[in-house]
């Protein structure tokens, strides 16, 4: 068997390492109820906008993870495919969107062995989005957060309510700039630094992503895909396990657990 | 045998009849020469001589170009690119078919200037000038066009290689990044291009102006004043300028594929993009200098001097074979995607022929091939100017859906099925109709500012194309000039 050292042909400067990668997740389809709290969770935790009725229906939504519900044939005979489907960026090793970026504001992190997308770097050419083969990048069409109509004016002030639920650990991002899931890049540093503050590595388990946390199901599960032990790796490994696309050669982190 | 009233047999006859259908030399340009001062005023007159229309024109064409583009691109930056048609899955739209569009455009001026230089194409003569004007004002709307696409456009120079404090480099891995270097070189190139064969023009309106437009043409014409040295100089740095453009023509236009062509794509990344482009762009190209050939003709005065019957004949000769080359290609990319029977490629061709944009693929097909191989063999049409601007304006049309159908239509069909969606333009149809405006004006302006007919040029070829008599007949003979 041929093997090919991606690291020796990264040449176009993506930069692509083992195939298991450090943080990773499982979801589980088969207990997947579609009811969307780790959507909801995401948003709250990441500081999402609400780009309103009118342009989500357009295909503006700003949601890093989404439920995909699939379904064969038209309305009246729709047989729906099985489950749902949360879809949510896949921390490519090998990603598409990084190498196309001519301002480099989305590089790939060696330390976390995460995507990484540089805010005040970005100058909006999406070609990330285009080249993502799951489709899970979202631009900041407008500038949702300070639509003068989410506002109340106090005193010849704009004073916007929505503001105060914002989470001070995540940027708000402004027009024009792309964004994408991140896996909580905040709770790791987080954990990480109380860890590193107590003298001993993150165990497994010790946090976890914000739709991860919020599923009723449990059926996303997120951690160490390095540590052999623990839960996440443990379900990867299952026989069920699938990758999406992974003939695009990406190496997701994400593994989806089909109906069993 | 009996002897009829007529000398000649059969095949006589019609032999005969073939010679009266030959032309007079004197109908080719070449052949028809007026004396050098002459033909100096009337280009000077052309220049000069301006109606109330061409006022009017203008003027609606600025309150255009205030409107749909400077207000609507204004109005753009500050609400941001929601106002516009974009979203998932069509991150790109309107604008990067603007772009390809306008370069594509671009490519017919250098391709007729250099190319039939090089190849020492006489018909090239009169319009060289009015074709390489369309490549400098092509890449102005590309490159508009190209910012208006960007999120944050204020930030745009972070894509230049500007040193700065942060050491931080523009990534020379994106394709983006090759597309903005490439239209850079190739705006620098083609401009001073423009230039050099207009410094003796400039020179001649020089010697022939008054006032302000002395002192810019005095400015402008370098100080040219038509001795040996300065010709010699001048038609080295003219060749060597012509060669060196041609394949800087070719790598822009490919680069401006690989945007599309390096991608991960289904319908995308297709290896014959690069030549596929190339030819769709000489496509575009050829059927705009047509237009622009018409209008001036049938608007400026001594044009129908200058541009006649034989260079709109060349034209859509040339218009023909491309088509042709460009249906080579066309095949190729299409057929053997179809061939190859990925999922994603199979879902997105068959959308393209069934779905709600099948018109403009299959009017695509029609205005790109069906129609110049139906008409263009024709030379009764290819001389009929007004017809000809007519099929190069619906060829550019078919260009337009090309590009159209390969950005955002494209896009909309996937590897995920969930996000299939379909694009729907905003404010970039005011935009769109911004550039042909810009463009317009631009060239209106120019054609009052700089000799559009490249006299000098004219002037050469017809020392060099001379009436021959020998016997009875007069003989069209053609002398090598250097």
């Amino acid at each position: 068997m041929i093997s090919v050292d991606l690291n020796a042909v990264g040449m176009k400067g993506a930069i692509a390492e083992a195939a298991e990668g450090k943080w990773g997740m499982v979801i589980d389809r088969d207990i997947c109820t579609g009811c969307q709290a780790c959507v909801a969770a995401c948003a709250m935790e990441n500081n999402l906008s609400f780009v309103g009725e009118e342009d989500a229906g357009y295909g503006r939504t700003q949601h890093w993870i989404r439920i995909e519900r699939l379904w064969e044939g038209e309305y009246p005979e729709v047989k729906i495919d099985g489950s749902f489907q949360p879809m949510l960026c896949q921390q490519c090793g090998h990603a598409p969107c990084e190498p196309v970026c001519p301002v480099f504001a989305t590089p790939h992190s060696e330390a976390e062995q995460l995507n990484l997308q540089v805010y005040n770097r970005c100058v909006g050419t999406r070609y990330c989005g285009n080249n993502c083969p799951y489709q899970v990048r979202s631009f900041n069409w407008r500038d949702y957060h300070t639509l003068p109509e989410r506002g109340n004016d106090v005193n010849g002030k704009m004073v916007f309510s929505l503001h105060n639920q914002f989470n001070p650990d995540v940027t708000v991002r402004r027009r024009g700039v792309m964004e994408k899931c991140t896996f909580c890049i905040q709770r790791i540093h987080k954990a990480q630094d109380k860890a590193k503050s107590e003298g001993r590595e993150v165990e497994d388990g010790e946090f976890t992503t914000a739709c991860a946390q919020a599923c009723p199901a449990n059926a996303i599960t997120f951690g160490r895909l390095d540590h052999h032990e623990s839960l996440v790796s443990q379900l990867a490994k299952q026989e069920r396990g699938v990758k999406h696309l992974e003939d695009l050669n990406t190496l997701p982190r994400v593994t989806y657990l089909k109906e069993g | 045998m009996t002897v009829t009233s007529n000398y000649l047999s059969g095949s006589e006859k019609a032999h005969a009849d073939h010679h009266e259908e030959e032309h007079d030399p004197r109908e080719l340009l070449m052949y028809d020469p007026k004396p050098r001062g002459e033909m100096n005023d009337m280009v000077m007159e052309s220049m000069y001589h301006t109606t109330w229309r061409f006022w009017a024109v203008l003027g609606i064409l600025i309150v255009v170009v205030a409107t749909c583009f400077v207000y609507a691109w204004g109005y753009m930056i500050s609400e941001g690119l929601g106002v516009a048609g974009v979203m998932r899955p069509a991150y790109w739209g309107v604008f990067l078919v603007n772009t390809v569009f306008w370069i594509g455009i671009s490519h017919a001026g250098t391709f007729i200037s250099a190319i039939l230089r090089v190849f020492k194409a006489e018909f090239r003569r009169p319009f060289t000038r009015a074709a390489e004007l369309m490549t400098t004002f092509g890449l102005i709307q590309a490159g508009a066009s190209i910012f208006m696409h960007l999120g944050r456009v204020w930030l745009a120079y972070w894509l230049f290689p500007i040193p700065n404090e942060r050491m931080l480099w523009p990534n020379f891995h994106s394709p983006l990044m090759w597309d903005l270097l490439a239209i850079t070189t190739y705006v620098l190139g083609s401009t001073m291009y423009l230039f050099l064969p207009l410094i003796p023009d400039l020179a001649m309106a020089r010697d022939r102006s008054t006032g302000w437009r002395k002192t810019l043409y005095k400015v402008t014409a370098l100080g040219f004043r038509g001795t040996e040295g300065e010709w010699r100089h001048l038609t080295t740095a003219m060749n060597f300028f012509a060669f060196a453009i041609i394949p800087v023509m070719f790598s822009v236009h490919t680069i401006v594929s690989w945007d599309f062509a390096m991608a991960m794509r289904p319908g995308w990344s297709s290896s014959v993009f690069g030549p596929y482009f190339v030819l769709g762009a000489l496509h575009s190209g050829m059927g705009a200098v047509a237009v622009v050939l018409f209008i001036m003709r049938a608007t400026m005065k001594h044009m129908d001097y200058f541009i006649r019957k034989e260079h709109f004949d060349a034209l859509g000769k040339l218009m023909l074979i491309v088509s042709m080359a460009y249906a080579y290609f066309f095949f190729n990319d299409y057929i053997v995607q179809w061939y190859g029977g990925d999922l994603a490629t199979d879902n997105l061709l068959h959308w393209l022929e069934e779905g709600p944009m099948a018109w403009m693929f299959f009017q695509m097909v029609f205005f790109n091939i069906v129609l110049p191989w139906a008409t263009l063999w024709s030379s009764k049409v290819r001389q009929t100017p007004w017809l000809l601007a007519i099929i190069g304006l619906l060829i550019n049309i078919g260009m337009y859906w090309e590009r159209y159908l390969i950005v955002p239509v494209m896009l909309t069909i996937n590897r995920m099925p969930f996000t299939w969606k379909l694009y729907t333009p905003g404010i970039e149809i005011y935009l769109t109709i911004g550039t042909f405006a810009t463009f317009a004006v631009f060239y209106m302006i120019a054609s009052r500012l700089i000799p559009l007919i490249p006299v000098w040029e004219v002037q050469e070829g017809q020392m060099t194309h001379t009436l021959r008599k020998v016997g009875k007949t007069e003989v069209p003979t053609v002398s090598e000039f250097e």
